[in-house]
């Protein structure tokens, strides 16, 4: 581990405070939740570090390190492709199975991951909770971007299967940042809302598992969603698409694999639905936000 | 009049205490019923931990009610008072940790808070990594910490280990380190619960050198303590609270003064526990019933020659109910400083069950204390280390150690330190 520490690049600030000089008023919540921009910028240090924080803890002290960055979707591949590509010989849109799961494993992995992690982030910081005051969505989106390098090491991976297969991407490879965006804005507003929840009720924290696998099934990771347009129609793709999850991956693999045209109709209905849980989720967790210290 | 800094008017907080207990089935098919009915219940339960209807419940405390106070730019105020009377709702209040039930608080200038040293430590981390994540935890910026990082690290004393991860640390050194990075966060507004309750003697007069200087240098100082002395050493002025309404405010020495004749009824010799004023709120039923001081002789007393021992003895009620080996402590405190916590937990070796109406009777042989007035800070009963708290009253009585020629020399001990020496001299 390096052990100078580099900081973010941040335009050149004036003012050494962070809690902007001037009246801080105190009052009983009111009204409607609103998002404290201000403050959310004045705390990007604060975010930097625990991002850090979260990146540097989670391999110490393991064997493989960096490895289970690929481990996690690796292993979960070869078991789709015994069960699913083997045993119920799903469709994979005419691609090897093993490439086709783990195109869409790579996203998937890590939205499951900022999801489990992001619901937890409250409780598992309590003590934070109680006896220090910052902005509390720091906690939530935290693992939005700590999670980030290990869906890029995983990423890293695909090209080699992809030779391996002899499988060449399409010119849309270009269009993967904005897929990115748009898979951690749905594992951020997903995450705000299962984090504020399970604050009170500790239900959502075991249900959060469950939850996640449903989800798992219910996005095409396992099938291609052409299995569904064959047997349901093409509204009912359209519909479909309101699950953000189904643009990300499926564009993933018409970007990487060529397997379908590019899905412009889900990713473009999915930015609308990811859009609206970030918001809402953004909103639900500041009007839930005033109780944390009272009830963690 | 200078400016005020911090100006707080009517603020009341109002909570709920734990979650009442469920009623008990004794058929098969009323605990068969309630278990099926159990999911829905504790939604409920649960929802009600935010939620107040407009009613007094019985449940539900008023931590802190109607409480308004100014405090002038520059000023050092202290804060007193029971555990439970409010501080630190007060604080959690003005640290924007938890929000108001009703009124407001105008803080002006940049708020620093000290609940705890350390917040955010990361064991895996280093220390320096834990300076800036910790240092941006409490409000300031990296550049903040790159211009102060030697100062931070050199008044920790940790110099040595800076890069070595924190798990190695002694808590010691851990606590230096993050008081240090509390200590240089240069604050307009400085709000501090107890922090001085940790380190070593050296380091603590350290950390008390530091806030005089920040109280000196005409910040704004709000300091919760229970240690009377530090607040008169520190605090000009000082309010006190009580069962969560603001029931003092002066100087320093007039507040000490006030909390200690309130909080205790005179000297007693023994007092009925059962409807004590200081028990913390809980669900249970009260078990201790009554306490009394006894001499040497086995005569209920209130006040105790220097070196006598003093006998405790604690009814207790327990009804139908066994207790195996539980966990009973006497804390004894002067003027706020904790002298000795009496407790079966470590001084008892063997077994004992309590049940029905018990006494426990403890012995202390308190050595040579200096005479004055010290309190039985707090009785508890636990049923084992990690079991919560059955029984717990706060400032039980006070009792009063008195003067006696131990020297035979007809001259009396300083009174201004804890012990009266217990030693002898000799000349070559």
């Amino acid at each position: 581990m390096q052990k100078t520490l580099s900081r973010p690049a941040s335009p050149a600030v004036v003012s050494n405070t962070i809690v902007p000089s001037g009246k801080i008023v105190i009052e009983p919540p009111s009204g409607l939740p609103h998002i404290n921009w201000r403050e959310l910028l004045a705390y990007r240090d604060l975010f930097y570090f625990m991002v850090r924080r979260d990146i540097q803890v989670l391999y110490r002290q393991t064997v493989l390190g960096l490895a289970w960055a690929f481990l996690r979707p690796f292993i979960s591949m070869i078991l789709f492709t015994f069960i699913f590509g083997r045993v119920a010989r799903l469709s994979s849109d005419g691609v090897p199975y093993p490439l086709f799961s783990y195109t869409a494993l790579v996203p998937w992995t890590y939205f499951a991951t900022v999801v489990q992690t992001a619901t937890t982030s409250l409780i598992t910081n309590s003590n934070m909770l109680t006896k220090v005051y910052f902005p509390r969505l720091v906690f939530p989106l935290t693992p939005v971007l700590s999670k980030l390098p290990d869906f890029l090491l995983a990423l890293g991976l695909l090209p080699v299967f992809m030779v391996v297969y002899r499988v060449w991407p399409t010119p849309y490879v270009l269009v993967l940042p904005v897929l990115v965006v748009m898979m951690a804005a749905t594992a951020a507003g997903l995450g705000m809302w299962l984090a504020a929840l399970a604050v009170q009720y500790r239900d959502v924290n075991h249900a959060s598992q469950f939850l996640i696998q449903i989800l798992m099934f219910a996005a095409p990771v396992v099938w291609p969603v052409s299995l569904m347009t064959a047997r349901f129609g093409e509204t009912a793709r359209l519909l479909y698409g309101l699950y953000p999850m189904v643009g990300v991956i499926e564009g993933f693999r018409a970007a990487l694999l060529g397997t379908v045209p590019m899905p412009w109709d889900l990713i473009g209905i999915g930015a609308v639905s990811a859009s609206a849980l970030l918001f809402s989720g953004a909103y639900y967790f500041r009007h839930m936000e005033r109780r944390f210290a009272d009830v963690a | 009049m200078s400016r005020i800094a911090i100006e707080v008017e009517n603020l009341s907080k109002r909570y709920r205490i734990g979650l009442a207990q469920e009623e008990e089935q004794d058929t098969l098919g009323g605990a068969l019923l309630s278990w099926l009915k159990a999911p829905m219940t504790n939604f409920r339960r649960l929802q009600r931990l935010s939620r107040f209807d407009d009613g007094e419940e019985a449940d539900v405390i008023w931590a802190l009610r109607d409480v308004s106070f100014q405090v002038a730019e520059g000023e050092a105020v202290g804060i007193i008072g029971r555990n439970g009377a409010g501080k630190s709702t007060l604080l959690k209040i003005l640290t924007r940790i938890t929000p108001p039930t009703t009124g407001r608080a105008v803080l002006d200038g940049r708020v620093a808070s000290l609940l705890e040293v350390g917040t955010g430590f990361h064991p895996e981390l280093t220390g320096r990594e834990n300076v800036y994540l910790n240092g941006t935890v409490l409000g300031m910026t990296a550049r903040e910490i790159d211009r102060k990082f030697d100062e931070i690290v050199e008044f920790s004393g940790v110099a040595k280990f800076i890069d070595t991860p924190v798990k190695r640390y002694s808590s010691g050194m851990r606590v230096r380190l993050a008081f240090a990075v509390a200590a240089h966060l240069d604050p307009e507004i400085l709000l501090i619960d107890e922090v001085l309750a940790v380190g070593d003697a050296q380091f603590q007069r350290k950390c008390l050198g530091k806030m005089n200087e920040i109280a000196n240098e005409g910040r704004t100082v709000l300091f919760v303590s229970h240690n009377l002395p530090s607040i008169e050493a520190l605090c000009a002025r000082a309010f006190v609270l009580d069962e969560g309404r603001l029931v003092f405010s002066g100087g320093a020495r007039e507040a000490v003064s006030f909390y200690l004749n309130r909080q205790v009824f005179g000297l007693a010799s023994g007092v009925d526990l059962r409807h004590h004023p200081h028990r913390l709120p809980g669900d249970r039923e009260p078990i201790f019933t009554s306490l009394r001081l006894l001499n040497a002789d086995g005569l209920e007393t209130s006040s105790f020659a220097i070196g006598e021992p003093i006998t405790f003895e604690l009814r207790l009620d327990l009804g139908e109910e066994e207790l195996e080996t539980p966990f009973i402590t006497i804390a004894i405190e002067k003027r706020g400083i904790p002298i000795c916590a009496l407790t079966t937990r470590f001084m008892v070796a063997q077994r004992f069950t309590l049940t029905g109406q018990a006494m426990a009777r403890c012995t202390w042989r308190p050595g040579w204390l200096t005479p004055g007035e010290y309190t039985v800070s707090r009785v508890t009963l636990k049923a084992g280390a990690s079991a919560e708290r059955l029984d717990h009253i706060e400032e039980v009585l006070a009792f009063e150690i008195v003067e006696r020629d131990v020297y035979g020399t007809g001259k009396i001990a300083r009174k201004d330190t804890l012990l009266v020496p217990d030693g002898t001299w000799q000349f070559f």
